[in-house]
């Protein structure tokens, strides 16, 4: 009998680290509201959390909870609540599965952290639609049920060059919602306190760069599958001293790795590239599977996604105005293609996976060509593979492996 | 036949569960075909038995057993597993050895599989999810038309007025074949037209370059598609001598090219 291997997957002792760092924020993110010592900001993950930190708030992302829940396979029992009110099941399920929990007051920080029941009550809710536009309707679902202030970045969509009217716009509209938060906060705004942030995270984005670059290293230290979680940080952190400490101490580990010729996939044969979504129920699967088959899944535009070169202390409103309109979710295909285009030259890759996440078509690149355009280019081949980010209903576990196993041994065929 | 050196491929699809004994030289010397059923294992055993015995061989010949399909996992006595992606390809390949498109029209899945003139696969594409235009289709509406599944190959040919579903979701085209059958549509109109459905369904999932090659179990069945894939495509279609076993076939030359590559 041909027995499934037992793959065992290298853990970094770093990541102990960076699970303390994300505990402790969880629980200052508790004190804070239930003492009410801090005031609580709800941010999106690529909102513009500097204002946030540099006007003392604690802030919390409602991604990252949602991303827990799918993690933690609550998502499936949540999301039809949520589909009973009115959220149909065809939209974001990060929506979906979080407003589900609300509605039943289940949160996998419960679970997670004794002592904690839930996310913490917000005073604001921040959002900012570079994301998508599901985040704004998400954000204001909150708004009503907890009576506090919505405020929120209208981004662009398709964005070829990113121009001086996109800066401008952007950065208005962030300047546009300080009243707000300065009621919220009972406190003036600082932009020398602004820079300060700005530099913390700048600094963040470029450790996180150089964590993830650490991946071009043949064998690679890092997975894509370790890159989601060690990502938190640069999430919920950056902007802060301490979430550049946790960095320093993962990207001494993973040099470590690279100079001592250490993989993180046993006799790594196969790099591939990996767009769209990681599906947050199936990492330790995904990750094993891969590595059973000698194969990293070493980068990836998801977790690139939080580097933000753009940003200067210098230039506050107009550096982030930048920093969150040069995203790849927020542009046009020719430039994503372009980028996807130089990070397979950097990470050196044998084949590219698309996730096609059914309720994310803001982070899902497939479904317009790009796969076959960029194969016709590149040379590099492609796998689509359909599944979704939290709901693991759109899941055939499967056919996923039957496609990951046939493409890897396309890939064997021709090296 | 006992002592010479031979080689075993076996696909456990969802539906049936193939085997094929080949020898060194690549020839077809036994196979067998049973329903799958819900032991995976047993079943790739009397397989095995059923088609050794064709070959007038016993098991002590049998130098090395590559397994595919679903159950690729399940066959107690396998030493290797390649996906059915592979083999279908392998074992197209094998008939047909220049570049070509393989429809490997499945009991759960479709496949379309692109190989080179060297017989390496540039891409694939399986169907997703839904199970639409895949045997499991047409399992589905053979109930529903009170007709057994193998009455439909004959009853198509029969058709003069073909009944066109709008619909490629299993359980919409029931509702459409429900509202046929009260419209008093023949039953053989409707069957061609669920043929017709599965084609379309299949070789609308990839564009149909260099020669075509149809495979599997719905095709073996059914030849009266590929007359109708025919039809769509504007030209005539490969299907190897066993549709059914490519699969099979494939794996067992797996097994032949591992024996090689350990010897060499």
């Amino acid at each position: 009998m041909t027995e499934e291997k037992k793959v065992v997957i290298k853990k970094l002792n770093s990541a102990k680290t960076i699970g303390k760092f994300m505990a402790d924020y969880y629980y200052g993110l508790d004190h804070a509201a239930k003492t009410g010592e801090k005031k609580v900001a709800w941010c999106t993950s690529v909102g513009p959390a500097e204002i946030l930190r540099a006007m003392d708030f604690d802030v919390y992302f409602p991604e990252t909870h949602s991303a827990m829940i799918g993690a933690t396979r609550m998502a499936a029992d949540l999301i039809p609540k949520a589909n009973a009110v009115g959220y149909s099941p065809d939209i974001c399920s990060y929506l979906t599965a979080d407003i589900g929990g609300y509605l039943e007051g289940v949160s996998p920080l419960a679970k997670a952290f004794e002592g904690i029941e839930g996310p913490p009550k917000p005073d604001v809710l921040v959002f900012n639609t570079n994301q998508c536009r599901d985040v704004q309707d998400w954000f204001s679902y909150y708004g009503r049920e907890y009576n506090v202030p919505v405020v929120g970045v209208h981004s662009y969509k398709g964005v070829e060059e990113v121009e001086d009217a996109h800066i401008q716009s952007i950065s208005e509209q962030m300047k546009e919602m300080i009243p707000t938060l300065e009621e919220v906060a009972g406190k003036k705004f600082d932009i020398d306190r602004l820079r300060e942030v700005l530099a913390l995270s700048r600094e963040c984005s470029d450790l996180w760069k150089e964590v993830l670059d650490t991946g071009a290293a043949v064998p690679s230290p890092i997975t894509f599958f370790d890159g989601t979680t060690l990502m938190g940080p640069a999430v919920v952190g950056r902007g802060t001293p301490e979430t550049n400490e946790v960095y320093r101490i993962l990207l001494a580990e993973l040099k470590e790795r690279v100079a001592n010729g250490e993989g993180a996939v046993e006799d790594e044969r196969y790099r591939i590239y990996w767009d769209g979504m990681p599906v947050w129920g199936r990492l330790s699967a995904h990750a094993k599977l891969f590595a059973g088959l000698k194969t990293n899944v070493l980068a990836s535009t998801y977790c690139n996604s939080w580097i933000f070169s753009a940003l200067d202390p210098a230039e506050p409103f107009e550096s982030m105005a930048r920093a969150y309109t040069e995203l790849f979710i927020v542009r046009a295909d020719e430039p994503k293609e372009s980028y996807i285009k130089n990070m397979l030259d950097f990470f050196k890759v044998d084949g590219i996976i698309y996730h096609d996440a059914k309720t994310c078509p803001a982070n899902t690149n497939c479904r317009y060509g790009m796969p076959q355009r960029l194969q016709e280019e590149t040379g590099i081949p492609f796998l689509v593979i359909n599944g979704d980010l939290n709901d693991l209903r759109l899941i055939s576990d499967e056919q996923t492996k039957t496609n990951v196993e046939a493409f890897i041994e396309q890939l064997a065929e021709s090296k | 036949m006992t002592g010479s050196s031979l080689f075993v491929g076996v696909d456990v699809g969802a539906s049936r569960t193939k085997a094929a004994v080949l020898d060194a030289q690549k020839h077809l010397l036994g196979w067998a075909v049973e329903k799958s059923g819900i032991d995976f294992s047993a079943t790739a055993d009397r397989c095995l038995q059923t088609a050794l015995q064709m070959a007038g061989a016993d098991a002590a010949a049998v130098s090395k057993t590559f397994s595919t399909g679903y159950g690729r996992k399940n066959v107690s006595y396998s030493q290797d597993t390649r996906t059915e992606i592979g083999c279908h390809a392998k074992g197209c390949y094998h008939y047909f050895p220049f570049a070509i498109t393989v429809i490997d029209i499945g009991g759960q899945d479709n496949k379309v599989i692109k190989l080179d003139d060297a017989g390496r696969r540039i891409s694939f594409k399986m169907n997703r999810k839904c199970a639409a235009g895949t045997g499991a289709f047409l399992e589905e509406m053979s109930p529903r038309l009170d007709i057994p599944l193998e009455a439909m190959d004959d009853l198509a040919r029969r058709s003069t007025d073909m009944v066109k579903l709008g619909s490629f979701c299993t359980v919409f085209s029931a509702t459409e074949v429900l509202e046929n059958i009260r419209n008093g549509r023949k039953v053989e109109d409707i069957v061609k037209g669920l043929f017709y459905s599965v084609i379309k369904r299949v070789m609308e999932m990839d564009a149909m370059t260099e020669k075509v090659v149809m495979t599997g179990g719905v095709v073996a069945n059914n030849p009266y598609l590929v007359i109708m894939a025919e039809e769509i495509l504007g030209r005539s279609i490969l299907v190897p001598e066993h549709p059914h076993l490519t699969g099979a076939i494939g794996a067992a030359l797996y097994a032949i090219e591992d024996i090689g590559e350990t010897h060499r």
